[in-house]
């Protein structure tokens, strides 16, 4: 029996979940689950299948949970009652780093609610203060409710304010500043200045400005938050969907699907012709040509035997292989490239965000605002007390109310247009770094190119032979040959069609005139058309070909990387927009320099190796650029991380997209642009949030340095600066929905 | 003024309720689904997937 004849029966069992109650539970990413009908149906289908308890789909995060009781039910089947119900399902690793990050998702919402709770019934003592004070409150009534206040402000704020406090005291035990020390600073002093005040009956206390500040600075916070929890689990979805797995030997001649997580060192995996290599190791037996682009970039293949060592993210082109799985014999290459990428992202973490930046600006100032506050209204004869009070007033007033919520709200914003552009982003901060960009560099082998090879002259081949070749095709994995199939559109196998290893499919076709013939598709020496070939394959040195015979009639396809669609004008536009465009790429001179010229791009490095391509970067960035890197292979990853900011295609390989900023979906290249411009329309806004805030500051400080800041005038600042800045934030939506590639209602449909 | 004794804790206790349920909300995870919320609120009854027509056992926590 043959390798591809065993039965293999894919192993989840590693991804099931089991309770000590008897319970178990599976969490399956699904793709193509994009309305609620689709929900329903899933739900139906799953809760009908024997012994299964709960089936219960999330379509905010494209997921569905299953459980059960004890071991009634087999997760293949789970998968395969899916499967026929016309959704693709992945078992999805719930990491723990996840489940923190929902736990700390639900504690800041506890916190917001708490604080907005204690924000409206304080306000609504405030109320009646502030109109009995004009009218005729009593001392005693007065003093009741601002005790009554204080009895609601303080717990909630000790409750609330958590996520500042500790923040806050992270950074100064580190001997930095960050904007939650003046935010905690001015809470702090205005419900200490407000108890006391109470105490002496004073007739002002700020326990609601506390209150609804940290609630407008809570909001802000929970959205930044649910932000990048949304992308990740998006992220985290795409690579559930790619589906790593590798076909491992159990037994001598039995073989099993296996997430790649469950492989271990020494194990024996099976990788079939037209199967991308899951693990790192060594070549046991078999023969084959790998394509190493998805890792090196160069598109030439090399060949596999004993004793080969591969790689993975490469593909099996031809032959099968026995691969022996090796951890402590990973490639040099492969080490090289993790070793450069760890150095790389320890660079990367010293970037300052613009909310820091604004934060470092702004502590001093205020606290240096309010000393001197203090200092003049003693020197001017008035008693400590009011001075103090006055210096208070300060603080609370300037507190970055609005400030907590310029930058958020505009990254909610700008995160969602980009969502819609096809471009997911990994890291919040990633929208400013990709704003300021002045250079891209792109990588050539599946970023500018399609990452899958296409035929390139189907309108010079007859229709018919097309089809038939097409047909044929789908018997084989090879990649050509389903180039050939994509390209013919086919969806009929033939029947009884038989592959060569290593050289191609036949068949046997019935013909009009009512005789058989043979038909053939593969490698030139086995169809008898080694002529043909060589006079195609001298015409454009970079194509691959593949011989069709039927019969007598002999046709060369020839088969290449294709430039995306929209490259040239997406980089014509890049150009159009002041920005330097670069090419750096891993692969051959002579097919780097056709792609360059065909995009009219002049700055080029081809052949480059992992560590070229950090220098080509740092060289530039130390030039004082900032450089956007586009790129897909796993030799791409250090230089991704090296960049300023980075982007990955969706079919990248799953180390790159750790690598990388954002992954962007479709077949196109518009998002890379379609990013750059919504980046830069946010940053505008965030910047003129950033001039709101001080303008609201120009102008309430002075009122609060001259001691007329009374509560109701802190509270109507606030909330009215902090409307303001929500309200701008929404213009960084693009006007025009325009751009829609591979998505369907907001969600991405082709993965 | 005395009728404050009444309205003060009143309006505090109904403040309270009103905490309490959206902390009771967030805890049964009514949260984690937005987008699926707003369709399964617009679900007719008639036509539930017998899985959700039969179970009332609280939802598994989908990460």
């Amino acid at each position: 029996m043959t390798e591809s004849d065993m039965t293999e029966t894919p192993d989840l069992t590693h991804f099931v979940e089991r309770f000590d109650d008897g319970r178990a539970r599976l969490n399956l990413a699904v793709e193509g689950m994009t309305c609620a009908a689709c929900m329903f149906e899933i739900e139906g289908g799953l809760g009908a299948l024997p012994n299964v308890t709960n089936a219960r789909a999330n379509l905010t995060s494209g997921r569905v949970a299953i459980e059960w009781q004890a071991d009634g039910v087999d997760p293949v089947a789970v998968v395969g009652r899916l499967r026929d119900l016309g959704y693709k399902a992945y078992p999805y690793d719930a990491r723990r780093m996840e489940s923190e990050e929902q736990q700390e998702a639900r504690f800041l919402l506890r916190c917001l609610g708490v604080a907005a709770f204690a924000a409206m019934n304080v306000m609504l003592l405030s109320v009646s203060v502030w109109s009995g004070n004009v009218s005729d409150i009593t001392p005693e009534q007065r003093d009741f409710f601002h005790w009554l206040s204080a009895l609601i402000a303080l717990p909630a704020v000790a409750y609330a304010g958590q996520p500042f406090f500790r923040s806050a005291t992270r950074a100064v035990l580190a001997g930095r500043l960050n904007m939650d020390v003046p935010i905690t600073l001015g809470v702090v002093l205005a419900l200490a200045l407000s108890v006391f005040e109470t105490l002496h009956h004073a007739e002002h206390a700020y326990f609601d400005s506390a209150v609804m500040l940290l609630a407008f600075l809570l909001a802000g916070r929970w959205l930044d938050q649910n932000m990048r929890r949304r992308t990740r689990a998006v992220a985290a979805n795409l690579a559930a969907l790619k589906a790593e797995t590798a076909v491992k030997f159990i037994s001598a001649d039995e073989i099993s699907e296996v997430p790649v997580a469950a492989i271990r060192p020494g194990d024996l995996v099976l990788v079939r012709p037209g199967e991308r290599i899951a693990v790192d190791g060594e070549v046991e037996d078999g023969r084959s040509e790998i394509d190493q682009s998805l890792v090196t970039g160069e598109t030439a293949h090399v060949s596999a035997e004993r004793g080969t060592l591969v790689y993975a993210g490469t593909l099996n082109v031809n032959g099968t292989l026995r691969v022996r799985v090796g951890a402590a014999d990973r490639g040099t290459l492969l080490d090289e490239v993790t070793r450069l990428l760890d150095h790389a992202v320890e660079a990367r973490s010293h970037y300052v965000r613009l909310a820091e930046r604004a934060a470092r600006l702004y502590a001093p100032v205020v606290h240096l605002t309010a000393i001197v506050t203090m200092l003049g209204w003693v020197a001017l004869g008035a008693t400590w007390h009011d001075a103090v009070v006055t210096a208070i007033a300060v603080l609370i007033i300037t507190c970055p109310c609005a400030l907590g919520l310029a930058i958020p709200a505009v990254q909610v914003v700008a995160s969602g247009a980009l969502f819609r552009a096809g471009v997911l982003l990994a890291s919040g901060d990633a929208i400013e770094r990709l704003a300021s960009v002045d250079t891209v560099v792109f990588d050539k082998t599946g970023t500018l190119t399609l990452p899958e090879p296409e035929l390139v002259d189907a309108g010079r081949v007859s229709p018919e032979t097309l089809a038939l070749a097409g047909r044929l095709a789908l018997a084989s994995r090879h990649p050509l040959a389903a180039a050939i199939a994509r390209a013919a559109g086919a969806t009929a196998p033939l029947d009884d069609a038989s592959e060569e290893p290593g050289q191609g499919v036949s068949a046997i076709v019935d013909g009009d005139d009512g005789l058989v013939r043979e038909v053939r598709l593969g490698r030139p020496s086995w169809c008898g058309a080694e002529a043909e070939a060589t006079r195609v394959a001298a015409a454009d040195p970079e194509a691959s070909v593949i011989v069709f015979r039927d019969g007598a009639a002999v046709t060369v396809f020839s088969v290449r990387q294709r430039l995306r669609e929209d490259a040239t004008a997406v980089l014509a536009g890049l150009r159009a927009r002041g920005l330097a465009v670069e090419l750096l790429s891993g692969d051959r001179e002579a097919a780097v320099g056709h792609v360059a010229r065909q995009l009219g791009v002049t700055e080029v490095r081809a052949a480059a190796t992992p560590a070229d391509k950090i220098a080509r970067i740092e060289a530039l960035r130390a030039a004082g650029r900032k450089v956007l890197m586009v790129g897909d292979g796993i030799n791409d990853a250090p230089a991704l991380a090296a960049a300023d900011v980075s982007l990955s295609p969706v079919t990248a390989a799953h180390l790159t997209q750790s690598a990388s900023d954002a992954v962007f979906l479709g077949d196109r290249l518009q998002p890379v642009a379609a990013a750059l411009d919504i980046t830069r329309r946010a940053r505008r806004i965030m910047h003129e949030n950033l001039w709101l805030a001080v303008v609201y500051n120009a102008i309430a400080v002075p009122v609060a340095i001259a001691g007329l800041a009374t509560p109701l005038v802190a509270a109507v600042a606030m909330s009215g600066s902090s409307m303001l800045v929500i309200l701008n934030a929404l213009r960084a939506k693009p006007r025009s929905a325009g751009g829609d590639p591979g998505l369907a209602s907001g969600r991405p449909r082709t993965i | 003024m005395e009728v404050l004794v009444y309205l003060v804790p009143l309006a505090l206790s109904l403040g309270l309720l009103g905490l309490g349920a959206f902390l009771w909300s967030l805890k049964t995870g009514q949260y984690d689904d937005l987008d699926g919320a707003a369709w399964r609120a617009i679900m007719d009854d008639d036509q539930l997937p017998p899985a959700a027509a039969q179970k009332k056992a609280p939802p598994p926590q989908t990460p």
